[in-house]
């Protein structure tokens, strides 16, 4: 009976053995790595919006407080956006025919707000609370980055569960004195400090990770 | 009582192994299938069309097209998941078991039993699945490093049934292809054309038959034969212990485990017959798989049947044991409820019909077990479908009682599955040697010695 397979069949054999646990273990590799990657996160991602706002601009040069136009972000679970008549406060005497700010005139004669397009985007079954974080010394770059140093915003933080989670279960080196929440300067205290502010809004991270603290 | 035979033999006649490796073989190789066997695929193969057609239904629709609500919140995804898995145990029981035990009945039977088990495992798996309502997710059911930073809930038996299906899957697809190894090498070496050779030859991993090849494969298969056996009883233990974590009446008797590991043997060996009884006859095998075999699976489904009623016994004794005010509303609402009908109905096949098999013209008859062994693979599926429901329709909660109705798509999944199974299991007799070529032959070169 003459042989069904060349001699080369034993050596291809191995090699599909070896092929097989390289591509289980790659497979392994790439789903611990692919979910964290920019691409799958959006961190860094910056999204086209109908007037190219610089927080840089407003935030970081003429110092303008977070809270002038994220008016809710101490109540409210949504920061808020401010309405069109926020930005004519000032751009009804400045920059009054710029080309750039034409769909702000528009809106405001219209009355159509403008559509931003949101940039941190939660899942929809996360019920995140902004007012349950600044009024408890979290501080608005420790999640947005430095807002002051961005020309157009992205997206700071990747915003993956495991990132939430990090926070959430020693929450200390992140927590600001109430003063500072707002800061775009403030630097960790020492450890102490950091953790005193713990008692200050008596935080118990034992609970911060049960399910329903974020999803309902 | 002169009329009856003397305990048939495991093997009628003298054949030899060439004789008994070229028929076995010859079934696959030549093709030439019965007209029966196509026509039984077509309507098999319909009915996956119905499998895929409900299932796009449901992950379109959602979990409640299947007539679940709360407080009844598991329905025939459960009951069916708990069927399927249970018929797997008859195989693992034949393949793993009677092997430790060197019986020798087995060897004709357990390769299509193991295929069973495997189908049926495969069947078992999705019905967890649909039953998440977001399928798409079930992945969070394993432990990878996602980035939710958190292991999946240990403590959910969902976690749980997705470790049990994955270990006894891997197990009973191992031991299956090990097994499989020496016959794909007999295949490969009778066949005829090139695509069969190559196609054999690949699957029988350079299998040349020396000293060598037989020491390892008997070292491996019977490591895997052990490590198999454990599981007959645990994968169903843990299966019943899902109950445990629901908070309804009648999901906490302590006899499930051992009850359900008797339900599975009973149920899995009522489809072995279903399967065994026409598969011999169609073929022309039955001189290798005889009334032996056939008589032998009746008595273990007496005696698992038998541990089966005790179960169904001691779960009225416990609910009137207990003195709990629910336990026993809900044993009572089995009996006169609005599920009775089913109840009565797998009493009557589960405890009624089983002991006709006590009957020793019953067993050897083939028409009629033929139908007993579907009566009681119907009574199993009502069994579970009573266990799952009627805990949670009559809870603790008089003011939260309600009832889970039987829509089209429960039917549809439920008898998809079979389709799929069953068009599996003729893909299989048509692909594979349906009967263990080696150790029949080892078994007639034995009988002849003797």
């Amino acid at each position: 009976m003459p042989q069904i397979f060349p001699e080369a069949a034993n050596g291809i054999a191995r090699l599909v053995l070896w092929a097989a646990l390289v591509a289980v273990l790659g497979l392994v590799a790439l789903s611990v790595l692919l979910p964290r990657s920019d691409m799958f996160t959006g961190q860094d991602r910056i999204l086209a919006q109908p007037v190219p706002f610089s927080h840089q601009h407003h935030a970081g040069g003429l110092g303008i407080d977070c809270r002038y136009c994220h008016a809710a972000v101490e109540q409210s679970a949504f920061a808020g956006m401010p309405p069109t008549e926020t930005c004519m406060t000032c751009h009804s005497q400045l920059w009054t025919r710029a080309e750039m700010l034409d769909p702000v005139r528009q809106s405001l004669a219209t009355g159509t707000p403008l559509r931003w397009n949101r940039v941190h985007d939660l899942a929809d079954y996360v019920y995140f609370n902004h007012g349950a974080h600044v009024s408890n010394g979290v501080g608005c770059t420790t999640c947005h980055g430095a807002v002051d140093e961005m020309p157009l915003m992205r997206q700071a933080a990747p915003l993956t569960m495991e990132w939430c989670l990090d926070c959430h279960r020693d929450p200390a080196p992140n927590l600001r004195p109430p003063e500072a929440v707002f800061a775009t300067d403030w630097r960790r205290g020492s450890e102490a400090e950091q953790a005193a502010l713990m008692g200050r809004y008596d935080i118990h991270p034992e609970t911060m990770t049960d399910c329903n603290v974020c999803h309902r | 009582m002169a009329d009856i035979p003397e305990r048939p033999p495991v093997m009628r006649g003298h054949p030899g192994t060439r004789e008994i490796s070229g028929r076995i073989a010859s079934i696959v190789l030549k093709g030439q299938m019965p007209r029966f066997f196509w026509l039984a695929f077509l309507a098999a193969f319909l009915l996956v069309l119905v499998l895929f057609t409900t299932v796009a239904w449901l992950i379109t629709q959602g979990v409640g097209t299947y007539g679940i609500n709360i407080p009844v919140a598991w329905g025939t995804m459960l009951s069916n998941f708990v069927w399927w898995v249970g018929i797997g145990h008859a195989g693992t029981l034949i393949s793993a078991v009677l092997l430790l035990f060197r019986q020798d009945w087995r060897a004709s039977v357990n390769r299509f039993a193991e295929a069973m088990t495997l189908f049926a495992v495969a069947m078992a798996a999705l019905f967890p699945i649909l039953h998440l309502g977001r399928p798409w997710f079930f992945y969070w059911l394993l432990p990878l490093p996602n980035t939710h930073m958190h292991w999946p809930q240990w403590r959910s038996p969902l976690v749980w049934d997705f470790a049990a299906i994955a270990t006894y899957g891997t197990v009973s697809l191992l031991f299956w292809y090990i097994g499989l190894v020496p016959d794909l090498a007999v295949l490969r070496d009778r066949a005829k054309n090139r695509a069969a050779q190559l196609f054999y030859g690949i699957l029988a991993l350079g299998w040349r038959g020396s000293a060598f090849h037989w020491a390892r494969f008997d070292a491996v298969y019977y490591l895997l034969a052990v490590l198999a056996t454990p599981l007959v009883v645990s994968v169903h233990s843990i299966v019943s212990l899902d109950f445990t974590y629901g908070m309804a009446p009648g999901y906490h008797s302590t006899i499930f485990p051992p009850y359900f590991v008797a339900g599975a043997l009973y149920s899995g060996f009522a489809m072995v017959l279903t399967i065994a009884i026409p598969l011999r006859r169609l073929f022309r095998v039955e001189d290798l798989i005889t009334k032996r075999h056939i008589d032998n699976g009746a008595k273990i489904m007496i005696a698992a049947g038998l541990i089966v009623a005790y179960g169904y016994a001691a779960e009225f004794f416990f609910a009137w044991y207990s003195g709990n005010p629910a336990e026993r509303m809900m044993a009572w609402q089995r009996l006169v409820g609005p599920y009775a009908p089913f109840f009565w109905v797998m009493l009557a096949c589960n405890v009624g019909v089983l002991q006709l098999l006590w009957f020793r013209r019953v067993r050897l008859w083939m028409p009629a077990l033929f139908v007993i062994s579907l009566l009681i693979n119907l009574g199993m599926w009502l069994e579970r479908y009573v266990i799952v429901v009627t805990g949670p329709s009559t809870g603790f909660l008089p003011a939260a009682w309600g009832t889970q109705s039987l829509q089209w798509v429960d039917f549809g999944v439920f008898f998809g599955t079979l389709g799929a199974f069953f068009a599996l299991m003729f893909l299989f007799l048509r692909i594979l040697p349906a009967i263990t070529i080696f150790e029949v032959g080892e078994l007639a070169d034995e009988r002849r010695e003797a």
